[in-house]
């Protein structure tokens, strides 16, 4: 590769070269040996060192996510540093260097803390594990269960519906479906992600719920069903995409084999290729799980936000991301509750982190070595 | 004759999956158009919100969000062009330093929506805007530190920075070999070789990934939500440090939060179908592009 030849042999350069009156790195030719050694150029090194470091940025941002969002996030673990936190933020922000309002802050601060702590409302780690949801009462309880069942649930369904969907669909579209239409068929299915999310959430607010409620004739119109539904409507094109992508890297001397052996297409398809692809079809499910877990505007809007810790897939819930969407508007920067924000925010981060590590390393790899261990 | 049937109804099943989704874009489509169409007038796209959001136009919405679009743009386009540059031209494939460039821009691409609100709120909000405010002023005056149209457009920015990214990286791999090859050769530098000859090459594909971002930056609440977005407001942003209203946030509120929901449901269809079509315009010409930069690599 001529073009990753970027910073060979800077120093060792000919002399010769060096201060000939061209610009360029014309190859001397002495003695029957071609000098091809790279020159050392400033300019060169500059640009390719700003550009390295453009590209540190995205690696940057990700480091800078993990600790802004777990630095608001940290203080409920430890109420003593609950406190010191609290007045280093309020400091900075309200009253600067002035010692005397500063310190007026921090004893306002303990008293709040110490009432704080005797109540129930404390959010240290044991009460996050709390069935209630009320940050916003006498008592604040920060139970985190609910919503994190509420979470689990609406993707639940959203990945249950909207998986073989999108797979059967991928699948028709590589193997079935004629020329023509599967031309028209990629485009138009991946065009439902182009589908802002909050329109997709007014959708399922205005139309699909009454829709269904008429239908099945359930008793809460918003429900953890018409938001899993509607979800599913986010997570289908990716699973898709992701799938498609997969059955059509599989080797066609694969399928050619199978066909050449006498089976069907359908044998060939069902038996062959999706085996063949399972690694990617599985990375497909992750992608599709994380969309929904995280996706915020159309829970919000089509799942009723009641945070109630029930298993009925027809009562309303809500969801971790939702209720950062709600709440966080309304709190007081600093307060306990939106510590417990940010710390929602920590979890939604850690668990789509994980598995879009797991989606990109290990079936990536094995999806690999797979076809390469086969070719 | 029973494994027929099984093939038959296999097949068959997969038509059935594939109709399904097609007929829910199309449901969706229908719906949204049929119930927002009467509303769309003139005075609906340049119109203020009237009589407490239940009348009016959205007009300050649209600005608000090509605003948002267009300084996220400046951020996103710049820094996505160049990371993808580097992958594509001077990346050595193999180096921990480019798997975790790979890495990272494949995990932001799957970190959700609402975390970069958060990381807006807590990064650029409080710790930048905070700081030079702390800087400037040193006292209780808050300017920067608080929710503004620069902040949301930033924090879109990082939402969509991987979508400029994959694009041109796409576009910059479809530059065919001997044109750098040719150049290098004539005595250009590999700097000049990118900016003169690769660049001026995949430019369709660096127009189509900026396309791409602003249709996914328009369409996207979530991170804005508390970086700088407005419930109303009585006049358009004038400054970087002013709130704004944005077409999907409007929805939102509409939909769920107007004190007469069943007043606005016109309105409410209407901005969905705005939203809808300008997402869809973006899209449809980045797709267009991308078809096109197809077209001529082959």
């Amino acid at each position: 590769m001529l073009l990753n030849r970027t910073q060979t042999n800077a120093f060792s350069t000919d002399r010769n070269t060096r201060s000939s009156a061209h610009h360029y790195t014309a190859p001397k030719i002495a003695g029957g040996n071609i000098n091809l050694k790279k020159r050392f150029r400033i300019g060169e090194f500059i640009a390719e060192n700003i550009i390295k470091g453009v590209a540190f940025i995205s690696f940057a941002v990700i480091v800078l996510i993990f600790i802004f969002v777990f630095r608001e996030a940290a203080p409920i673990f430890s109420p003593t540093k609950l406190t010191s936190t609290d007045n280093s933020e309020l400091a900075q922000e309200t009253y600067g260097e002035e010692s005397s309002a500063a310190s007026e802050t921090v004893t306002e601060q303990k008293n709040k803390s110490v009432e704080s702590s005797g109540s129930e409302g404390d959010a240290t780690a044991k009460n996050l594990l709390g069935k209630e949801w009320q940050p916003v009462s006498e008592n604040p309880k920060y139970g985190l269960l609910p919503l994190i069942v509420g979470s689990f649930k609406v993707t639940f369904i959203a990945v249950l519906i909207g998986a073989p969907i999108a797979i059967l669909a991928a699948l028709y579209t590589s193997f079935f479906a004629p020329r023509k239409l599967r031309e028209f068929l990629k485009p138009t299915i991946e065009f439902l992600s182009g589908f802002p999310s909050v329109v997709i959430g007014f959708f399922a607010l205005v139309t699909l719920a009454s829709l269904f409620q008429n239908l099945f004739g359930y008793q809460y119109r918003l429900n953890a069903f018409v938001g899993g539904i509607a979800l599913s409507l986010a997570a289908i094109p990716i699973i898709y995409s992701v799938t498609e992508d997969a059955l059509s890297a599989v080797p066609k001397f694969m399928t050619e084999a199978s066909l050449a052996l006498g089976a069907t297409k359908w044998q060939t398809a069902l038996f062959v290729v999706l085996p063949a692809a399972t690694p990617g079809v599985f990375a497909a499910l992750l992608l599709g799980v994380g969309r929904a877990f995280g996706e915020t505007m159309i829970v919000l809007m089509a799942t009723g936000n009641a945070a109630l810790m029930s298993m009925d897939f027809f009562e309303p819930i809500r969801t971790m991301s939702a209720t950062i969407g709600a709440e966080m508007a309304e709190v007081v920067f600093g307060d306990t509750h939106y510590n417990v924000l940010f710390f929602i925010g920590s979890i939604l981060f850690i668990f789509t982190f994980i598995l879009n590590a797991v989606a990109e390393f290990y079936v990536r790899n094995k999806l690999q070595k797979r076809f390469q261990g086969t070719a | 004759m029973k494994k027929k049937i099984i093939g038959w109804m296999f097949v068959f099943s997969t038509a059935v999956a594939t109709l399904l989704i097609v007929s829910a874009i199309g449901f969706m489509l229908f719906e949204i158009i049929r119930s927002g169409w009467g509303k769309i007038s003139i005075e609906f796209l340049t119109g203020a919100p009237a009589e407490g959001m239940t009348a009016g136009g959205i007009f300050p919405a649209i600005i608000g969000t090509v605003l948002l679009v267009l300084i996220m743009s400046v951020a996103a386009v710049p820094i996505g062009t160049i990371t993808a540059i580097y992958l594509s031209e001077y990346a050595n494939r193999n180096s921990i330093f480019t798997k975790l460039i790979r890495f990272a821009v494949n995990t932001l691409a799957g970190v959700p929506a609402i975390v970069f609100g958060l990381f807006g709120l807590g990064f650029f909000v409080q710790f930048v805007g905070g700081g030079i405010d702390k800087f400037i002023s040193g006292d209780a005056q808050l300017h920067w530190g608080q929710p503004n149209i620069l902040w949301a457009s930033l924090t879109m920015a990082l939402l969509t920075l991987p979508v400029v990214i994959v694009s041109v990286e796409e576009s910059l791999r479809a530059v065919p070999r001997d044109l750098r090859e040719g150049s290098l050769a004539l005595g250009a530098t590999k700097f000049q070789t990118i900016i003169k000859v690769v660049l001026p090459n995949a430019y369709t594909g660096i127009l189509t990934g900026a396309i791409l971002a602003v249709g996914r930056g328009a369409g996207e609440v979530a991170p804005i939500l508390f970086t700088g977005v407005a419930y109303f407001l009585p006049h358009l942003p004038s400054s970087l440090s002013d709130q704004f209203m944005q077409l999907g946030y409007h929805l939102y509120v509409m939909s769920t939060q107007s004190t007469d929901v069943e007043a606005t449901i016109g309105i409410q269809y209407a901005t969905a179908l705005v939203l809808l079509a300008l997402t869809f315009l973006l899209n449809f010409s980045a797709v267009f592009l991308r078809y096109r930069l197809r077209a001529k690599a082959v």
